[in-house]
């Protein structure tokens, strides 16, 4: 073979070429990342061409969860480049909760070159060792010849089946030596192939209890979002077929619209008196993409313990791990929807109207119940206010909503009322404090021209403030509304609960002030402390074109209820109106204080 | 093997109640891609996950196809062992998974090499029972054999059990290779 010959079937580039080559084949726009002296030839590499645009965050804790708002607000797969030893150790909890919530996301990680690992070598650490348990797989790559084969290999681990985080660390030698171009075509995975429909005969089981119950829910969950907004259009359909109630975790929010007729609610630890006593009382539990965790199920041993469940999970093991279910459904939440609305439409099954009828008047006894309630207030704006207003002022508008963690994001759950799937990025699994602002960055990113809204704390703001400079630096406009308590407000309500009120270490002393230090990032900084000029506020908040951090200073010691107490049955629920200074402190018995 | 024990099942942090269900032992055969990390993997997902590895056997089986084969044993109640197989199945790399114990009556095998020390009739006893269980001496010394056996487990415990009075100063095993007895073999 000539070589001229050869030159055309084979294509020789250095490791940073390839790099580029493979995301841009990925379909890649943007990439999240920080330089170091490990990963310089792909910043050269990038520095030379235009097709791949690079945010440069402040933190690559920052670069993981705005890679995750990216992800999770598109439904493509997040990616993130960072330099070895500490990059890759500052990537360490936004991979983890990835994998926790199971958000597609690639990172590119430097590494020392090959001959030097293994010897301490500076910024050396075993990347590959230390992300092994946080991600879904990960690679060294030790060749320039496997590079583009494990690059497209990556995205396709990271976005198929159940998605999750997948690491490809690669030696600066790697990085510019000289190999082959393999373009993504010429990769069939070996072993990884998920199951995507559903098996045919458990589905008709399903359709069979469906068909017979008389008191049914659908719990939904992030597998829904994340099998793409074709399933959550079949999620609409199927609930109106069947016309059953249905609520979802925190993770699946926005499948089923928020004023859909047979909206119950979030469930769980802070969700409504409606959803969880469905859940309890109700005869037959449709799961679909939710996993049963332990934020959603409380006490085990008297969870729905009259019910038959139906369990949708693409992910085997989510099957059967903590609550044994009557049918197991492994595959896709889409397929396996689009399977049942077929046979379902097909059968037209004649159901227990009556019965039906009764549940409904039952759920209805239970929403007079008016669960969210709580003692509004003139003088100080109540944190529940402050987010009803929000919602009421951003109703109708292209809006995308992250959080940080605490009792901000929980009132967030409660009172904003998704209508779309993709709209709300939140750190549900791991609970990182510091998600929100670097998700929203990464939102913006990916939708420059909607309105993308960081709901925060006043201490989880502070995890991760630095990323207001990646903002600006972008000219990406996100708003950054801290619902500002003073406190750790979550733990200090634990505190309350659960620790004779003693408040170590909740309050947050010596917090800077929010608008001088928007001024010092260059955004615009806003205060509000009134309950009736909030909603103007928010209005001047919305119009300005550029990042604005918010001050909205509340009430400082309000509580999150609805609660269901750790070990507690779902029936068992704290409510604002019943729960007052003097008995707050004996709410939770003796067994539940041990729970997390 | 069954054993009637209480465990605490690291299924949730709600799982107060202490569970009585049976603990059972079985083998699992894992068909792995051999790439590097691999079996890192594997071990790390017992050791994170709270489950037992009690036997553990690793070798490359198919050489051309880089293709390893890990036989595992380990112990838990039938929800933990079915969780345990879909965990290992779940793993990127991994082909397949066989519960051996689940397919039934597999063969499974040991090897040992067990140093006996000593002299006089110590010796010619451990030689003697070295012969009835069809050990071979692989190495001998004026002071001392290495035995070679091989096994199953039980055997192999009954042996060295045998030798601790007539000088046993060292035993390495290999832990169990398992395969399914008949004509099929195991999917790749
Ligand atoms: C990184 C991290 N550290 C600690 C925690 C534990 N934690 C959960 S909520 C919370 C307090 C959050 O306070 P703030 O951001 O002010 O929100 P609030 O609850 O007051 O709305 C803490 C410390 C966490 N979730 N994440």
């Amino acid at each position: 073979m000539s070589a001229s010959k050869q030159d055309l079937e084979s294509q020789q580039l250095n490791g940073a070429e390839i790099i580029l080559k493979a995301l841009a084949e990925q379909g890649v726009s943007h990439v999240f990342g920080y330089p170091g002296g490990a990963v310089l030839p792909i910043y050269d590499e990038l520095f030379q061409q235009e097709e791949i645009q690079h945010v440069l965050v402040r933190h690559e804790q920052g670069a993981t969860h705005a890679a995750e708002g990216y992800a999770r607000s598109t439904g493509k797969c997040g990616v993130v480049l960072v330099t070895s030893g500490p990059g890759a150790t500052n990537a360490v909890t936004g991979l983890t909760d990835a994998l926790l919530d199971s958000i597609p996301m690639v990172c590119i990680s430097g590494q020392v070159p090959t001959p030097l690992i293994g010897s301490d070598a500076f910024q050396e650490c075993d990347t590959v060792g230390i992300t092994r348990p946080c991600t879904k797989h990960n690679y060294l790559v030790k060749s320039v010849d496997d590079l583009a084969r494990i690059i497209h290999e990556a995205f396709y681990v990271a976005t198929s089946g159940r998605p999750g985080p997948v690491v490809i660390d690669v030696p600066k030698d790697v990085q510019f030596a000289t190999g082959e171009y393999l373009g993504k075509e010429n990769i069939a995975h070996k072993t990884y192939v998920p199951k995507m429909d559903g098996d045919a005969v458990a589905i008709e089981a399903a359709i069979d209890l469906m068909a017979n119950a008389k008191k049914p829910v659908f719990y939904t969950g992030g597998g829904v979002i994340n099998a793409g907004p074709h399933a959550s259009e079949l999620l609409r359909e199927l609930v109106e077929l069947t016309d059953f109630p249905i609520t979802s975790t925190l993770m699946g929010l926005g499948a089923y619209p928020a004023s859909g007729k047979n909206w119950l609610g979030m469930l769980g630890m802070h969700g409504t008196y409606e959803a969880n006593l469905a859940m309890h009382d109700c005869d037959l539990m449709i799961c679909v993409g939710a996993r049963f965790d332990d934020r959603i199920t409380g006490r085990l041993d008297a969870f729905s313990p009259n019910s038959k469940k139906i369990h949708i999970d693409i992910d085997r093991t989510s099957i059967n791990k903590i609550v044994k279910v009557d049918v197991p459904i492994v595959g896709d939440c889409g397929h396996v929807l689009e399977a049942m609305v077929k046979e379902w439409k097909k059968r037209n099954p004649s159901v227990d109207k009556l019965a039906l009828k009764k549940w409904f008047d039952q759920i209805d006894v239970w929403k007079a119940r008016q669960c969210l309630a709580y003692k509004d207030n003139s003088d100080v704006i109540m944190p529940q206010f402050a987010i009803e207003t929000l919602q009421a002022r951003t109703e109708n508008k292209d809006t995308y909503f992250t959080t940080e963690v605490g009792q901000h994001q929980m009132w967030a759950a409660q009172y904003l009322k998704f209508e779309q799937p993709n709209r709300w990025m939140t750190s549900g699994g791991l609970g990182t404090m510091g998600y929100g602002l670097p998700a929203a960055v990464g939102v913006q990113v990916a939708h420059p021209n909607s309105l993308v809204i960081d709901i925060s704390g006043d201490a989880s703001f502070m995890m991760n403030m630095q990323e207001m400079a990646t903002a600006m630096q972008h000219g990406l406009p996100i708003k950054v509304f801290i619902l500002n308590n003073q406190y750790m407000g979550m733990v200090r309500q634990w505190q309350q609960l659960l620790h004779g009120n003693r408040l170590s270490e909740t309050y947050t002393e010596a917090l800077p002030d929010f608008v001088d230090l928007a001024k010092a990032f260059g955004a615009t900084g806003m205060r509000c402390s009134k309950p009736d000029e909030l909603a103007g506020a928010i209005d001047e908040m919305i119009d300005i074109d550029g990042p604005v951090i918010f001050d909205c200073r509340v009430a400082n010691l309000a509580n999150c209820f609805p609660m269901i107490p750790s070990g507690a049955p779902h029936n068992e629920m704290l409510l604002d109106d019943e729960v007052n200074d003097e008995n707050i402190g004996d709410a939770i018995g003796v067994d539940g204080k041990s729970l997390v | 093997m069954t054993q009637e024990e209480k465990v605490n099942q690291p299924a949730s942090a709600y799982f107060i109640e202490e569970n009585t269900e049976k603990i059972e032992q079985h083998t699992l055969s894992v068909v792995v891609d051999n790439e590097p990390g691999v079996l890192a993997r594997v071990i790390g997902l017992f050791s994170g996950r709270g489950y037992n590895i009690e036997q553990l056997t690793v070798s490359e089986t198919m050489h051309m196809r880089h293709i390893s084969r890990i036989t595992i044993v380990t112990s838990g109640t039938p929800a933990v062992l079915e969780q345990i197989r879909a965990q290992l199945e779940r793993i990127v790399p991994v082909h397949s998974v066989l519960d051996l114990t689940v397919e039934g009556d597999a063969i499974e095998r040991e090897l040992a090499l067990v140093k006996v020390a000593g002299s006089g009739d110590n010796r010619v006893e451990a030689l003697r029972l070295a012969e009835a269980f069809r050990a071979r001496v692989v190495d001998a010394s004026s002071a001392s054999f290495v035995f070679e056996i091989t096994g199953k487990s039980r055997k192999v415990n009954q042996f060295i059990e045998l030798m601790k009075p007539l000088g046993l100063i060292e035993v390495v095993r290999t832990g169990i290779s398992a395969i399914s007895r008949g004509p099929e073999a195991m999917k790749v």
